[in-house]
């Protein structure tokens, strides 16, 4: 026989303002299997929480109801009270008299019998509850780290030096991303290259960091503490362990007009390459879609040279499988090319460029040493024009938000430009000016005030060549509001940060959500910006959105901590609230046809197939059987299931039956 | 192939040269048009700035009357007729309610399965599947291919591909034989309807894209529209007398420009009608020797 205890609350007057508590526990204290009943002005208070405890020894409780406020705010100190009164907790349930009666509806005699179904309707619930016990699942202490840009650069150190292994993959022959490719760093101008480099060789020299370049995430599969992922590493065509990154194999490489990724094509390189001189690891690769060997069958004159024979062209992609129990994904962003912009010429004038293309000109180790040159003839521009928000805020586009940094790198590239051609005019179309950050307002007034850069507030309609230079045609729209044309000899397109081409197949590869920009979500803009609603898996840099270097760095360490959080226990404990498919003895050993419709339709991946044996090995039947540690207790597939043969553990159909026949 | 036809105000006006082109070059082209009876003004610029339901309901009325003609296609060789018309069942489409209201107005059945095509789709169309071997005289002249607004905007209506940048004129041109040139003002604005009201706006904006086109090598202008014709050809004196400078480049409509190709008599084709002289100099030679070809030499001073 039940024995129920229930303990009505008042919540100061949240409650007993429009509800008669005490009229609540008279009542049902007649309810059958309610032995005991009382209300109390503040429950989770000590002197309440004692209430409880001693009524469940006195009383010999074997479940408790507490009608008070949301089990989202006090259901956790309500069972540990239970646990201390030696009842389990899940043995405990509330009733929501204050968000779900008291606060919603006026003092009336309904107000207090709605309060009484919501007691009444737990009282068999809580009858029906059997006792649940903590899941815990271990945890693998190594760290997937996916980008080996400064995001991950900096998530990866964060966390191996809290003393956990990291293994980081790169797709490109080398890590530093787009940092690399930036020639000073606003606001302070210092050089990007040099505060990263440092960075860089610290992630190829640390004892917890596997580091895989030239490679990419083939499958990731499992949940927090315990994923699985395979790692394709592409075949660089070398020997690693042999190369001793001499350089000689691209001296002689015949084929040296290839198109440089890293100096955004407007330098070249060699079909065996490193993608440039600070590379991390600094060893070539072949790319196979140039190189001669692999396109004509014929050349192999890498591999005459090399001194220590460390070619390989017969060497084959690899996949390597890992486990892993966090995964931090910072797979950074793209630039819009700027055949994009039809107004702009569709990208078939040579000096407009984009803003990714100005920073390898500006750097001292780009295509052009430093100096600012057109790429259509060499010549140092006299006239440069800056155009902002070059696709971005442009719903028209399809990109309708800021890309949040251009304001801030235009102003940088009309400031390195005034410092390189002093006699230079430099122009800059922009819609606002967001410099909000730390001394970058006062980096923009610098820009226009001391490099006496023209800002012209309008947007440009129209770029056209005649006689050599670029027509800008655009409006003031201070200053009388009037067209305005500018004879320019370069154009500068702070085009649009967008997401990765792949964005959208990584992020079904590590089931994790992503919004209609393609960009990673957070699982909570504001308190949770580094996590995923996939437990266990992180976020950090710009494939979450479109950030800055500070910004990117402070978000790769916020989501190392949480990874380090994660590691600092052996096990986690999560709340037994999952699903469950139904087992009975021989010969049917469960109602699950195995039919499947739950594993399409589970949002987490959940569901697995378990092969039911004889002793001898032979196949009976195959059931569903749901992964605990994956399981978020949604309840869908309990929903789905055609034989009735999953339940949700501390929401069965027994008990939510129970909850309407009551009413 | 049977069409629809929409000839609108302009086609019997201002630029009867481009209906009668137009008609010249059909019979080669594969095209046979049927012109929509008892049809109306299609409201063009004023209708639409003034009331929202006449400008949907002078267009239905046309097209309801193309329907119960049993046409399928219909073609508007002004551009801005075809803005209209191409307007009205974009929006009578999308809009149901809008729908019921206009064919209250209209007092006629109204389904919206009559497509709307322009000239330049139309041409096209039946020069890929017709004019292979026909052309006679090749058109072996640069040409600037001006498109102006009709044709490439609002985006949801517009036929051509690359909105700031087209192709078809160009690549049709290519085909009877013209230079199409590279040039920065295809979608420019002419001034359109201020042509009358504020001469001296259309005078600034059609003298740029005459400039532009000149300063580019082009020996003519082709054109798909009645209104930039107007403004560019017609209102050359005043385009001279805001930029003083003298241009004698010529406009021609594009059906024009295969007429000739076609080896059309040009007064057939009412090149006599333009106000700038349909001339080319660097035929000169030839043109010089043989006085008594006039099909280049033809002023519009005589109709």
């Amino acid at each position: 026989m039940p024995r129920i205890g229930v303990f009505i609350c008042h919540c100061g007057e949240n409650i007993s303002g429009t509800v008669d508590c005490a009229e609540v526990a008279k009542v049902s204290a007649e309810f059958p299997g309610v032995v005991h009943s009382v209300d109390y002005k503040y429950m989770c208070s000590d002197p309440g929480q004692n209430l409880i405890k001693n009524a469940i020894q006195e009383k010999k409780l074997t479940g408790v109801v507490v009608a008070a406020c949301s089990p989202r705010m006090h259901e956790p100190t309500f069972r540990r009270a239970c646990a201390e009164g030696g009842l389990n907790p899940f043995l405990c349930e509330m009733a929501n008299l204050r968000e779900h009666c008291s606060w919603v509806h006026e003092k009336l005699p309904a107000t207090t019998e709605k309060a009484i179904d919501l007691v009444r309707i737990m009282v068999e619930k809580v009858k029906r509850n059997r006792p649940l016990f903590s899941i815990n699942v271990p945890v693998t202490k190594t760290a997937l780290v996916l980008g080996g840009g400064i995001a991950g650069i900096q998530a990866a150190l964060d966390i191996a030096n809290a003393g956990h292994k990291v293994i980081m993959v790169e797709r490109q022959a080398s890590i530093g991303g787009h940092m690399a490719q930036l020639s000073e760093t606003f606001p302070t101008l210092d050089c990007s290259q040099c505060i990263l480099t440092p960075r860089m060789v610290e992630v190829a020299q640390h004892p917890n960091i596997t580091l895989y370049t030239y490679a990419e995430l083939e499958k990731l599969d499992g949940f927090i503490g315990n994923f699985r992922a395979v790692i394709r590493k592409k075949a660089k065509s070398i020997d690693e362990k042999l190369c001793t990154g001499c350089g000689v194999c691209f001296q002689k490489c015949p084929n040296k007009k290839i198109l440089s990724e890293f100096n955004t094509h407007l330098g070249t390189r060699t079909a065996i390459y490193v993608p440039f001189p600070q590379a991390v690891p600094n060893k070539p690769v072949i790319d196979r879609e140039h190189c001669m060997y692999f396109q004509k069958g014929k050349c192999r004159i890498c591999e005459k040279f090399c001194p220590t024979k460390a070619i390989r062209f017969d060497q084959q992609d690899e996949l390597i499988e890992v486990n892993v129990g966090a995964v931090v994904a910072a797979t950074g962003y793209e630039v819009k090319d700027t055949d994009f912009f039809p107004e702009y010429g569709y990208g078939k004038y040579p000096d407009i460029i984009t803003g990714l293309q100005f920073e390898r000109l500006a750097s001292a180790s780009g295509p052009t040493g430093g100096v600012i040159k057109r790429p259509s003839d060499g010549r140092i521009p006299e006239t440069i024009a800056f155009i902002a928000c070059a696709g971005s805020r442009d719903p028209a586009k399809g990109i309708s938000y800021c890309s949040k940094i251009c304001c801030m790198y235009t102003a940088k590239h009309a400031m390195l430009y005034k410092h390189k051609v002093h006699q230079g005019k430099a122009y800059v179309f922009y819609m606002d000016i967001r410099a909000g950050g730390k001394m970058y307002e006062e980096f923009v007034r610098r820009t226009i005030e001391e490099d006496e850069v023209h800002y012209v507030r309008g947007r440009v309609s129209r770029i056209y060549d005649r006689d050599g230079k670029l027509v800008v045609r655009g409006v003031d729209t201070l200053l009388n509001a009037k067209p305005i044309e500018i004879e320019a000899d370069m154009v500068v397109l702070a085009t649009a940060m967008v997401a990765q081409p792949d964005a959208e197949e990584l992020a079904q590869k590590m089931k994790v959500s992503y919004d209609e920009n393609k960009f990673l979500s957070e699982a909570h803009p504001k308190l949770r910006p580094v996590e995923m609603n996939t437990a266990g898996i992180f976020v950090a840099g710009a494939c979450q959105a479109p950030k800055d270097i500070p910004e990117t760095v402070a978000q790769a360490s916020a989501a190392a901590s949480k990874v380090a959080g994660l590691f600092s226990k052996d096990e986690l404990s999560r709340e037994p609230v999952v699903a469950v498919v139904s087992r009975t003895g021989p010969p049917e050993f469960s109602n699950c046809v195995g039919c499947f419709l739950c594993e399409s339709a589970c949002p987490y991946q959940a569901i697995e197939h378990e092969e039911i044996k004889t002793r001898d090995g032979k196949l009976i039947k195959t059931v569903a059987k749901i992964n605990q540690g994956v399981c978020q207790g949604c309840g869908t597939c309990v929903a789905l299931c055609r034989t009735k043969s999953i339940d949700l553990q501390g929401f069965t159909n027994e008990q939510i039956f129970a909850e309407l026949v009551s009413l | 192939m049977k069409i629809g036809f929409y000839p609108g105000c302009s086609l019997l006006g201002s630029s009867r040269e481009y209906n009668e082109s137009l008609k010249a070059i059909a019979p080669a082209m594969g095209l046979e048009f049927a012109e929509v009876p008892d049809w109306n003004c299609c409201g063009a610029t004023a209708a639409h700035s003034l009331d929202h339901q006449l400008a949907f309901a002078l267009p239905a009325r046309i097209l309801a009357l193309a329907e119960k003609a049993g046409m399928e296609e219909l073609l508007v060789p002004c551009s801005a007729c075809f803005s209209r018309l191409a307007a009205t069942r974009y929006e009578l489409q999308k809009n149901a309610d809008l729908r019921k209201e206009i064919i209250d107005i209209i007092e006629m059945p109204y389904q919206g399965t009559v497509k709307v095509s322009n000239a330049l789709e139309v041409l096209c169309r039946a020069a890929a599947a017709n004019l292979n071997g026909k052309i006679t005289k090749p058109f072996a002249h640069k040409v600037a291919c001006y498109y102006g607004c009709y044709l490439t905007r609002p985006t949801e209506l517009a036929t051509c591909k690359r909105t700031e940048d087209p192709q078809e004129m160009d690549e049709l041109m290519k085909v009877v034989g013209a230079e199409p040139i590279d040039w920065a003002f295809k979608v420019e604005c002419c001034g359109a309807g201020l042509s009358v009201s504020r001469t001296d706006l259309v005078a600034g904006l059609s003298g740029k894209i005459i400039k532009d086109a000149v300063h580019r090598g082009a020996e003519a202008i082709v054109v798909a529209c009645p209104m930039c014709h107007t403004n560019l050809d017609l209102r050359r004196d005043a385009i001279e007398a805001q930029s003083h400078e003298r241009y004698s480049i010529p406009v021609l409509y594009l059906s024009q420009v295969i007429g000739l190709a076609l080896g059309i008599d040009p007064r057939t084709l009412g090149l006599h009608r333009h106000h700038v002289p349909v001339r080319f100099p660097d035929a000169a030679p030839n043109a010089s020797a043989d006085s008594k070809k006039p099909e280049l030499q033809l002023s519009g001073k005589d109709d």
